[in-house]
């Protein structure tokens, strides 16, 4: 139910952390991490997922495979 | 990588502050006859008083200036809101030096102490800027707090900021309520057409906007800002990065956009571009400019307004005179350490030290100039200087990272750039190739000024055509400049040597990092 960031690409520059509506995304050691249980994907928030829309790096900001979509309202 | 010694990337954007611009006028031809009164250049020339207050000891608003006075960037703001081609967020190359690059980022406490560091260690540094290593208004918190908290420790210490533009428009009342000095503002286009070539996105408004559309915003947005800013007599200066084959004869356009919205000063730089770099002009073989385009195009613009030649496209985290950096002595381990004691009276005793050793340098120059009054020639040559700074030849060759260079003709002597010849992967290269880099970096010139050189690379340079100059060691350089053009004039005229325009140099990129 949430993105993940790539750590190997992820450039540190922080830009995700403040766009993120839930508060989702945290640093350590210079590298920054979303935390699934808040992320919920920018749904009901915006149209696209905002630390994808503004993470510099492409194929990032991604889906995180391990845990289920996020399904709003449910 | 390393966590923790992982560096960015980011915006070419280079340090600059804004003026008050209601008294901007052109560059033409005014000033006694030099070339060299205008703009940047020397010394007060067209400016007006107000201007020339705010410029006169900043090192990267006046050219004079930036021989005595150092300055120093705090990398507290690593995100940015846009994509350039020429940028690549993800450099990892301690040996790096530009835009965008850093060793390690700052939260505003660190910056404000680093600042106070390095104040009371280099007196002379008069400037503090924010330039990244991404957008300074992407981290709009993390910049005004640091600049609050400098005002409040530092307060004679002049504040300046860097940045693309996108969300200057939303920032214009914050920055003139924080008294700050000069604004740079990044503008590589004015046709969005254009601009699709540059930015391939841009992030506004919480939406990733792409192609001509983001440009068009964009573009619309760092106009806007600029108009808003010297409508508020915030002294402004406009960074254009030069980029052969996409924008090249379309910044003469930019020019004359900036210059009618009031910008004091207009810097191009060279595209800083190597497949090396991983950019995504780098990996296409996109390369920079030579010398002498970077120069034609400073000279066609220069008729319209002030442009800056002495920019060395430096380090978010820089400090130090441009074309050096001391920051490896300021790291935040470092700095937390340092003992440091603020002391304002000390730092303005040295300052008015500067300024007695800053005035004889322009007043050597005047009365050699006059030696050249009455003298009617068409020859212009360049010539290559070594200095440690104080506006005098005061470095031996092979001690020089960069070399600065000059124009000289009978309306006098005047900077027109500075080349880096300190590009070399340490032992990667023998002598003989370092200085077959060096000639490469200086070929357009007919001699080097140095305060010494041993005998092979005398030889070598001389094979080269380029006459190895050490007589004026120690003297002022453009005083000295005059005096060799003078009797180089003689020279000529007595048939001893022959006048001819001298071949293209390289821009060498790459480090610049005083270890």
């Amino acid at each position: 139910m949430a993105y993940m960031i790539k750590e190997s690409s992820c450039t540190g520059c922080s830009a995700c952390q403040s766009e993120c509506p839930n508060d989702a995304i945290f640093e350590k050691n210079f590298a920054f991490f979303v935390d699934p249980a808040k992320c919920t994907e920018c749904i009901g928030f915006f149209d696209k997922p905002q630390c994808a829309e503004i993470c510099p790096m492409p194929k990032t900001c991604i889906i995180n495979p391990s845990v289920p979509r996020f399904a709003a309202a449910v | 990588m390393k966590l923790g010694t992982r560096k960015v990337v980011a915006e070419l954007h280079v340090m600059q502050p804004p003026l008050p611009v209601t008294e901007q006028r052109g560059c033409a031809s005014k000033g006694g006859g030099s070339n060299s009164s205008c703009g940047s250049a020397a010394g007060q020339g067209d400016l007006s008083p107000e201007v020339w207050e705010k410029v006169k000891n900043h090192p990267c608003y006046s050219e004079e200036a930036h021989h005595h006075y150092a300055r120093m960037h705090v990398a507290v703001a690593p995100a940015c809101n846009i994509q350039c081609n020429y940028c690549n967020r993800k450099f990892d190359c301690s040996n790096e030096s530009r835009p965008g690059v850093v060793s390690e980022r700052l939260t505003p406490e660190q910056a404000a102490k680093k600042v106070l560091a390095v104040a009371s260690n280099i007196p002379q540094m008069t400037v503090l800027g924010i330039a990244g290593p991404g957008d300074p208004l992407a981290n709009p918190e993390k910049t005004f707090k640091t600049f609050e908290l400098v005002t409040k420790t530092a307060p004679d210490i002049k504040l300046c900021l860097s940045t693309n533009g996108l969300m200057l428009p939303d920032y214009v009342d914050r920055i003139q309520a924080l008294n700050i000095d000069h604004v740079t503002i990044t503008i590589n286009m004015i046709d969005p057409e254009i601009g699709a070539k540059i930015y391939p996105w841009i992030y506004y408004n919480k939406k990733r906007y792409e192609g001509v559309e983001a440009a068009r915003i964009l573009s619309e947005r760092q106009l806007l800002g600029l108009e808003m800013l010297t409508a508020r007599g915030i002294l402004c200066k406009v960074n254009s990065v030069m980029i052969p084959g996409v924008n090249d004869r379309h910044l003469v356009e930019v020019n004359r956009a900036v210059k009618s919205r009031g910008a004091f000063l207009h810097n191009i730089m060279p595209m800083i571009s190597a497949p090396e770099h991983g950019t995504v002009f780098g990996l296409a073989g996109r390369r920079g400019p030579t010398a002498q385009e970077l120069k034609a195009l400073q000279d066609s613009c220069e008729g319209e307004m002030n442009m800056m030649r002495h920019c060395r496209q430096c380090r978010a985290d820089a400090v130090g005179l441009l074309g050096e950096d001391r920051s490896n002595e300021f790291t935040t381990e470092k700095v937390m350490e340092m003992d440091v004691h603020y002391d304002l009276e000390l730092r303005q005793a040295y300052q008015e030290d500067v300024e007695r050793r800053r005035a004889a340098v322009v007043a050597a120059r005047n009365a050699e100039l006059k030696t050249l009054a009455g003298s009617d020639s068409g020859i212009s040559i360049l010539i290559a200087v070594a200095t440690k700074g104080s506006g005098r030849i005061n470095q031996h060759f092979g001690h020089a990272k960069e070399f600065q260079v000059y124009e000289v003709s009978t309306t006098g002597a005047k900077f027109v750039g500075h080349r880096r010849v300190d590009n070399y992967c340490q032992g990667g290269f023998g002598e003989e190739e370092s200085l077959e880099t060096v000639i490469r970096a200086i070929n357009d010139c007919v001699g080097v000024f140095i305060s010494r050189i041993g005998n092979c690379p005398r030889e070598g340079l001389l094979k080269a055509g380029i006459e190895p100059i050490d007589r004026f060691a120690l003297e002022y350089i453009e005083q000295s400049a005059i005096t060799y053009f003078r009797e180089y004039l003689e020279r000529v005229r007595n048939g001893e040597i022959e006048h001819r325009q001298r071949g293209d140099a390289d821009i060498r990129q790459g480090a610049l990092i005083t270890t």
